[in-house]
């Protein structure tokens, strides 16, 4: 019973293929998967929105949206409804082809990032040997789509947008990557399915999480900032700063465009915390034994949902940085010590079990914090400002 | 410490999530078509003309002397003047606005109207639910939709109209001692030679000295 409650899916998809003649049964599997997908994530895409205009709205001593429905809970319906039926407005000289390509590139990408996710036990659409990589390399195209639109919307605040945006991606790519390659060299497999195997196991009934070693802890909050960043949110939103830019890259986009683009941007936030909890929070594993009689999909699911809530409660806390604070933390602070959570990762591995190793690592790590946090990130003083030719 | 004023961020935005559910006070936020708050005494927005008595037509304080109009900075006042003349409420014959237009899509409710007009007779509203699906003529107020009634003005102004009530009162008391005299020189005059002299010829006097003490 409680196998077939884990399994209820992938026992559906066969049944369902079951149907279809020897030769499609294959392709058919493969689409089913594919739908699954495209269906399930738009849907937590809507409530994720929801969640977030209430979550935004009670934090800041507001109701939120309440008037679509019982609590407002079919407002998500609205603003599609609304996205819908909006005009599509191109300007006369984008170049329309470029203008279209964009939004379309965006959620396609996004959506093959979950290809290799390992959302359920036995619910991993591609079970590829490098789908670790395979997530970066198509989650670092979402960064054309981005100046793609940018670019084509012939737009200042647009090119600006998209300007800031590739500028930050590829400077908080690399401690996305030096923070997940811990995990690489710990578990000695890029394959995310092996990863989540490497946790799923049990120590007096505990799990063998890498969020709960130093190295694992500190590898996840420096993902967690990179991913935030990669995600364009607060308090990373410069390419979008309203206050500035408009909606920078985006400002040109109306209609159904912009919502893919937001849709595109939201859907990519699932799929970031579904990359975070693979490699740091046990995938789709339960925190405790006792618990794993609960579906592991469900598991899965709430700990993606789970750090959807934390990025909005962080949106609802951060002022948004400044282009020179946002590079200064990327490259001063964040990949310092993703490359040394690297070294720090090593000795993990090669100290052997025993409780050294976790005072030995907690110290480097802290030390570095402290010490990192004191030079790195030292506010200078210019004294007050002269002015040389104004005045 | 890096970090620390983030967590004491995320605190105080976790303080105000969950104590926004369970005290109403933190709670501004008023579900306006449902719960409404009562206009505070100063507000305003878009211009009346007042009348006293029940008939609205017969009894505006507007005499179209068209201050209003050249004073409007947004130019949304549009006057049309009578060519007869009409008995106002005292009784006395005035010319009246035979078309009195305002455009509250153009006005911006600056309320120099309120101030330039000598006879009290447009004041601002604070009826604020004027929407419209027809955005040209249904935003061009004509004298029938603008006139309202004296008790209208001393509700939504209740300090305000009791001043002007009162202004109005002594002028009016002002105006009729003065034409009571008038009325008694003129006996006096016709005792003296018996001239048959027209009730409306002295009332005539009487009212020009009241007016332009107004405008002084």
């Amino acid at each position: 019973m409680i196998e077939k409650a884990d399994q209820i899916f992938v026992i559906l998809a066969h049944w369902l293929v079951s149907f279809l003649p020897a030769w499609l049964q294959q392709p058919a599997m493969v689409l089913l998967g594919v739908v699954a997908i495209i269906v399930t994530f738009p849907a937590l895409f809507a409530i994720t929105v929801l969640l977030e205009r209430k979550g935004l709205g009670r934090m800041q001593n507001r109701y939120g949206p309440n008037r679509v429905g019982p609590y407002g809970i079919f407002q998500p319906v609205a603003d599609g409804l609304k996205s819908l039926t909006k005009e599509d407005i191109v300007p006369l000289s984008a170049d329309a082809v470029v203008h279209f390509l964009a939004p379309v590139l965006l959620v396609v990408v996004v959506f093959m990032g979950y290809a290799v996710l390992p959302i359920g036990r036995n619910m991993t659409l591609v079970n590829m040997d490098a789908g670790l990589l395979f997530f970066f390399a198509i989650g670092a195209s979402s960064e054309l789509s981005v100046f793609m639109a940018g670019w084509s919307s012939r737009n200042k605040y647009s090119l600006l947008g998209a300007m800031r945006a590739v500028a930050q991606m590829i400077s908080y790519e690399v401690p996305l990557l030096m923070s997940s390659v811990a995990v690489v060299m710990i578990t000695g497999s890029l394959s995310l399915g092996k990863i989540v195997d490497a946790q799923n196991q049990y120590t007096y009934g505990l799990p063998h999480w890498y969020i709960f070693t130093p190295w694992g802890f500190a590898g996840f909050i420096l993902f967690a900032v990179a991913a935030t960043a990669e995600t364009n949110r607060s308090p990373f939103d410069l390419p979008e700063g309203e206050s500035e830019l408009v909606a920078g890259y985006f400002t040109e986009y109306s209609g159904f465009k912009f919502a893919l683009f937001f849709l595109g941007e939201y859907v990519g936030m699932l799929g970031i915390s579904g990359l975070g909890t693979t490699l740091f929070l046990g995938g789709y594993s339960a925190p405790l034994q006792v618990l794993g009689f609960v579906p592991s999909w469900i598991w899965f699911f709430s700990k993606i949902m789970l750090s959807m809530c934390v990025f909005i409660w962080v949106r609802g806390t951060l002022p948004r940085l400044r282009q020179d604070q946002l590079m200064n933390f990327a490259w001063k602070f964040v990949l310092p010590l993703s490359l040394l959570n690297l070294i720090v990762a090593g000795i993990w591995r090669f100290m052997g079990d025993g409780w050294l190793r976790w005072v030995a690592c907690s110290t480097i790590l802290l030390l570095a914090y402290t010490v990192m946090a004191r030079v790195g990130m030292k506010r200078e003083h210019f004294g007050p400002r002269s002015y040389r030719y104004a005045e | 410490m890096l970090g620390e004023g983030i967590l004491k961020g995320l605190g105080e935005t976790a303080r105000n999530f969950a104590g926004s559910f369970v005290s109403a006070e933190r709670l501004t936020t008023v579900q306006y078509p449902e719960e409404r708050v009562a206009p505070i005494e100063a507000t305003r927005d878009f211009p009346f003309l007042v009348y006293d008595g029940t008939d609205w037509e017969a009894g505006l304080r507007c005499v179209a002397c068209q201050i209003c109009e050249k004073e409007c900075p947004p130019k949304c006042i549009y006057i049309v003047k009578s060519t007869d003349k009409k008995p106002d409420a005292l009784g006395k014959p005035q010319i009246y606005p035979a078309r009195f237009d305002i455009d509250i899509s153009v006005c911006m409710s600056c309320q120099i109207c309120v101030e330039v007009c000598p006879f009290e007779a447009i004041k601002m509203d604070t009826e604020f639910e004027l929407s419209t699906t027809d955005r040209f003529g249904g935003l061009l107020y004509d004298k029938k939709e603008l006139a309202k009634s004296n008790e209208h003005y001393h509700k939504i102004h209740p300090t305000e109209a009791a001043e002007v009530d009162a202004r109005l009162a002594e002028e009016k008391a002002k105006s009729e001692a003065k034409a009571k005299a008038a009325a008694a020189a003129a006996a006096a005059k016709a005792a003296a030679a018996p001239v048959a002299a027209k009730p409306a010829a002295s009332a005539v006097p009487a009212v020009k000295p009241a007016e332009g003490e107004k405008q002084g």
